[in-house]
């Protein structure tokens, strides 16, 4: 009997392989956390009605997209990436910048150029742009591990940032870009919230299939290696920074597919949609839910969707305090996993 | 598993001319040539801070020479390439056992079977003679029960045979060993002279770093006395235990 791959090991609790206490406990905060997020989701959206599961179903694929794309950096590989929400911001930029309307860009003062391709054409570029910024700044990022690597990730998403809001003829800076086309295939628009939803979970499920295929793979051993210790898996044959490299796109492409869905579905983007402590809710996200596990970055979007939601409706909390109130929660809940659970809910790699 | 064996007349299957490592203004290993036979098996002791790791830094490819060449198969290399030493049919363990923690014993030795290029490692699967492979060493080491246990949950000893089980998974011709007997109980040490025994008879080049001269006494043909990062003298093993200068150096008796 040969055990499961590492990322569906497991994964929901149920199985005790080596038994003991210790590992029993462990195996039932897995259960447990699985069983509170899920049926809190569902009691949500049997209180909330259809509307609203349909906007947070929406924001959680697109949370859930680029989590479980920078698990394959930070949790599978050990490479703590703040870069990420930079590659999300060059998807979203590019997709609305393409399919930008020329007709409401002539009543704008401050024009940028428009060229007026449909969604599903502009997608792919932007897909594209990502993979080719990751290749350039991560060949220089190669160089780098640990805290150096968290500092250099940190600047290019600070670069990025900046690039958004001050190359003012490409992205309007701060007025942000309007208009945003939907996708469109042949005479269908998804202009519709259920429909939209369909749409991005059919590719979140791609990208959850994809990532799935790359960690069960001879590739996805390799990654779990170079984390552990990447000189010897460097003497074992391994070219490090190719591998290294490839994860770095691969990831960076999918943040820039998520990027190009939430242009389409706000219709409107500014920088501030792009900012540091974005990238920071990620990489909280990816930590809460569980290092080194697919579904980890699942259940942690999972969780920092409801959590958001769900403390607009503490009845004693005034809204305009809501955003500042659930960075202060899920601060406290990253403080209290890693003190008692490094791994995350579902993880399998501690920091 | 049967080493493959070179019939070209060559009788080191690794050479240094001049190989220097400088920490600073320190000379870590110092202009030092030596040879290694391909048969047998060959120790290398020195003193604390003589430049042993070092040395095995160098010929694997974890530290750039700082001058020097290391002739591998009668080929010249001015760099090694850590990537590039299984290429060269070389492997080693390291003297502060360097598995991969937070994965399993069975994935510690799958990691070192499977496909080296990118894109070949990107499309496979685990493959059944992959598992033969990892099964048999697993048995060999003793630790088949443990396959699904974390390394790093493991107890040094079990983790220092894991160590050289991954090394046999490479299935190299020649294998360098820090320390492979440092801090092990009686039983585990048998095993692992009993390993490395084994890859000898199979034909294969082994070097080792110990402290233990009853050891080295009984498992060296060859040894290696290195000093302050030079060679201090090298040939059979009883001959160089003997000679005054290696009595002065290290034994101090």
């Amino acid at each position: 009997m040969r055990k499961l791959p590492i990322a569906m090991g497991n994964v929901l609790g149920l199985a005790n392989p080596e038994g003991g206490l210790k590992r029993l406990a462990a195996g039932n905060i897995e259960l447990w956390a699985n069983l509170l997020i899920l049926s809190w989701a569902v009691a949500f959206v049997l209180w909330k009605g259809q509307g609203f599961a349909v906007t947070i179903g929406t924001v959680f694929c697109i949370w859930a997209i680029l989590a479980v794309s920078l698990n394959l950096v930070v949790g599978y590989t050990g490479l703590l990436s703040v870069a990420h929400i930079g590659f999300f911001g060059i998807g979203a930029y590019t997709v609305a910048i393409l399919t930008s309307d020329a007709a409401y860009e002539q009543l704008r003062t401050e024009a940028i150029p428009t060229f007026g391709l449909p969604f599903f054409a502009a997608l792919p570029v932007g897909v594209a742009l990502g993979g080719l910024a990751a290749i350039a700044v991560g060949v220089v990022f190669n160089r780098f591990r640990d805290d150096i690597f968290v500092l250099v990730s940190f600047g290019f998403a600070i670069i990025a940032f900046n690039v958004f809001l001050n190359w003012r003829t490409l992205t309007r800076g701060a007025f942000g870009i309007h208009e945003i086309a939907k996708p469109q295939i042949g005479n269908w628009v998804f202009d519709g919230e259920l429909e939209f939803l369909a749409l991005v979970a059919f590719f979140l499920l791609l990208v959850v299939l994809v990532c799935w295929f790359i960690v069960t793979t001879s590739f996805g051993r390799v990654l779990t290696a170079i984390r552990e210790d990447e000189q010897a898996t460097e003497v074992f044959g391994y070219q490090v920074t190719h591998y290294k490299l490839a994860v770095w796109v691969l990831s960076a492409m999918m943040a820039a597919l998520a990027g190009g869905f939430f242009a389409s579905w706000t219709t409107f983007i500014d920088p501030n949609s792009f900012i540091l402590l974005e990238s920071m809710l990620l990489v909280s996200i990816v930590i809460m839910g569980g290092l080194a596990t697919i579904w980890g970055s699942l259940l942690g979007a999972m969780a920092f969707v409801l959590l958001e939601e769900g403390m607009r409706f503490i009845p004693f909390l005034p809204t305009e305090y809501v955003g500042q109130a659930r960075q202060v929660v899920l601060g406290v809940l990253l403080v209290l996993l890693m003190l008692f659970r490094p791994q995350g809910l579902v993880g399998r790699y501690r920091l | 598993m049967s080493a493959e064996t070179h019939s070209t007349g060559q009788s080191f299957a690794i050479e240094t001319d001049g190989v220097t490592k400088l920490f600073d203004a320190v000379r870590a290993v110092d202009e030092l040539s030596i040879a290694i036979p391909r048969e047998g098996m060959t120790s290398v002791i020195g003193p604390n801070g003589s430049g042993k790791s070092t040395l095995i830094n160098l010929l694997s490819g974890i530290l750039p020479l700082d001058g020097g060449m290391v002739i591998i198969d009668g080929v010249g290399l001015r760099v090694v390439h850590a990537h590039e030493t299984p290429d060269h049919g070389i492997t080693r363990t390291f003297q502060d056992v360097r598995l991969f923690d937070q994965i399993s014993v069975w994935d510690n030795i799958m990691v070192v079977l499977t496909e080296r290029s990118l894109l070949g490692a990107l499309i496979e699967r685990v493959r059944p003679h992959y598992r033969t492979r990892a099964r048999d060493i697993l048995e060999a080491v003793g630790m088949w029960d443990k396959r699904d246990a974390l390394a790093m949950n493991l107890s040094y000893g079990q983790r220092k045979l894991l160590e050289i089980g991954r090394a046999m998974a490479m299935d190299m011709q020649t294998y360098l060993f820090d320390e492979p007997f440092a801090g092990l109980f009686p039983q585990m040490l048998e095993s692992v002279k009993d390993i490395m025994k084994g890859m000898r008879d199979e034909g294969r080049t082994i070097l080792f770093i110990s402290h233990n001269m009853d050891i080295v006494r009984e498992m060296a043909d060859h040894l290696i006395v290195l000093d302050s990062g030079k060679l201090l003298v090298e040939g059979e093993v009883e001959e160089v235990l003997a000679r005054p200068e290696v009595i002065d150096a290290y034994l101090g008796v």
